[in-house]
């Protein structure tokens, strides 16, 4: 039920409007609760509006963390 | 796909949990319960549990919107959807929830109610607007994730000039019940449940950001990890938890750094609070009487208000007395627990709200336990060879 999803802006819209496109699928989602959305960006979709922009640098940065802590994991 | 695929790697999620089990003091044990449904769904789904040590225990919390909708507000909704004008527009979660005495909104519908099943609030302005002559009433339901966007549906409304539209609201809030399973008398009395930290909500937070947190992390003394609901997001936040418990810390933690602010989104904040306002107390199903666990209209939209408008009324309504959803929400008994689990109550015919959602504990445990269970087996086979 909360659940969002990560979808690509391919184009964005009058209105608050973007077209995005999810494994090749697109739609048109509300961006009224989202500023300065341009295309190329990665949103999070939820019922239809987008909730958040990720971040490229901090997503890089979690994977870096997560390979650190793998990486502990598999010298113990 | 990008930025879900590469937080599925399953060599990765097992050196995270072999570093889990190095960390884990053998000494004592740990108990975290993921409050959201998201995290639920992905720790049965992807069998995290098998790959966390003994000592390592995940407890599934009460933070399905669905799971926790009284069976009164279903009924009420099934009973407006009776009326000849009315056409209820509704998320389709919502469709199979078990009313009283086997009733569904499903079953209404094959009764000839008028009821739709839409994606998003857009989908029901549109419905509103093109039936003029009907009231279309929204099943509104959802945490903060699901408020921001009936909010905004009412702003749309209101700004069309939309007078057929309105909002049955059963929004309800994560915080209040978090800090409701620490402090209420019943858990208490349980007695049951130990739990050294929470796994925080991974899309409710995008909403209301990491802050709301801190007061538990404070005033109960308990970490609180917020985390994505991939498994790799999910083990990493247990690793967290693991860490700050060894440390004797309690902070609120932010591993879904990627979408996730100390501030949340405060344009969906704002949107809210422009149209809603705190119910002083809204009942949980499982967790009885929330204070200011909920949400409803302020009162210069109540004509916006179904409630109001069609003079509502919700019934008090009794669960199947066999169903242990409440205990399963307050984490003190697990599906496996229930005398119903997997013979009367399947997913295909659910007794309990726990059975419906793909995010109840119950139906996650039926999807994917039993498979878990033979994993299991293999895992350890392939661990001894
Ligand atoms: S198995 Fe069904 S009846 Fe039992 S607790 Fe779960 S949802 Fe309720």
């Amino acid at each position: 039920m909360c659940l969002a999803i990560p979808v690509q802006v391919k184009e964005v819209l009058p209105d608050n409007m973007a077209k995005v496109t999810l494994d090749g699928v697109s739609k048109i989602v509300s961006t009224a609760l989202i500023d300065d959305v341009r295309p190329g960006d990665y949103l999070l979709l939820h019922v239809g509006y987008a909730l958040a922009k990720i971040d490229p640098e901090e997503a890089e940065r979690t994977l870096a963390l997560i390979r650190e802590a793998a990486a502990m994991g598999d010298a113990a | 796909m990008k930025y879900i695929d590469e937080y599925r790697d399953g060599r990765l999620a097992k050196d995270i949990a072999r570093q889990i089990a190095a960390l884990a003091d053998p000494a004592r044990s740990y108990h975290f319960m993921e409050f959201c449904g998201g995290h639920t769904h992905a720790i049965s789904r992807y069998g995290l549990e098998d790959l966390l040590p003994a000592n390592v225990r995940m407890i599934h919390g009460p933070g399905c919107p669905v799971c926790v909708l009284p069976i009164g507000r279903i009924d009420a909704a099934i009973a407006l959807a009776m009326r000849p004008e009315i056409t209820l527009c509704t998320y389709g979660d919502l469709m199979r929830v078990p009313g009283s005495n086997g009733s569904s909104l499903l079953k209404a519908k094959a009764a000839g109610a008028d009821i739709r099943m839409v994606y998003s609030t857009l989908d029901a302005l549109r419905i509103a607007e093109a039936e003029l002559e009907r009231e279309a009433v929204f099943f509104a339901i959802g945490f903060e994730t699901t408020t921001p966007p009936t909010a905004l549906a009412l702003k749309a409304a209101i700004a069309k000039g939309l007078g057929n539209f309105s909002i049955f609201c059963n929004h309800v809030l994560t915080p209040a019940a978090i800090q409701n399973i620490l402090e209420s008398p019943d858990v208490r009395k349980l007695g049951t449940i130990k739990i050294d930290g929470f796994v925080g909500p991974a899309h409710v937070s995008t909403v209301i950001g990491t802050e709301p947190y801190e007061f538990f992390a404070g005033e109960f003394q308990k970490p609180v990890v917020v985390a994505g609901f991939e498994p790799l997001d999910v083990i990493q936040a247990i690793l967290m938890l693991v860490r700050q418990v060894n440390d004797g810390r309690h902070e609120v933690e932010n591993q879904y750094i990627r979408a996730v602010t100390a501030l949340g989104n405060e344009k969906a904040q704002a949107e809210v609070a422009n149209f809603f306002e705190l119910r002083e107390s809204f009942e949980w199903r499982g967790l009885g009487e929330v204070p200011y666990g909920a949400l409803r209209l302020r009162p210069q939209y109540v004509a916006y208000d179904a409630e109001t408008r069609f003079s509502m009324v919700t019934p008090a309504a009794k669960d199947n007395p066999a169903c242990e959803c409440g205990a399963i929400l307050r984490g003190v008994k697990k599906p496996a627990d229930c005398k119903l689990f997997g013979t009367v109550c399947t997913p295909d015919t659910p007794m309990g709200s726990c059975m419906v959602s793909s995010e109840g504990a119950c139906a996650a445990h039926w999807t994917y336990g039993r498979f878990r269970e033979k994993a299991r087996q293999v895992d350890v086979g392939r661990a001894v060879a």
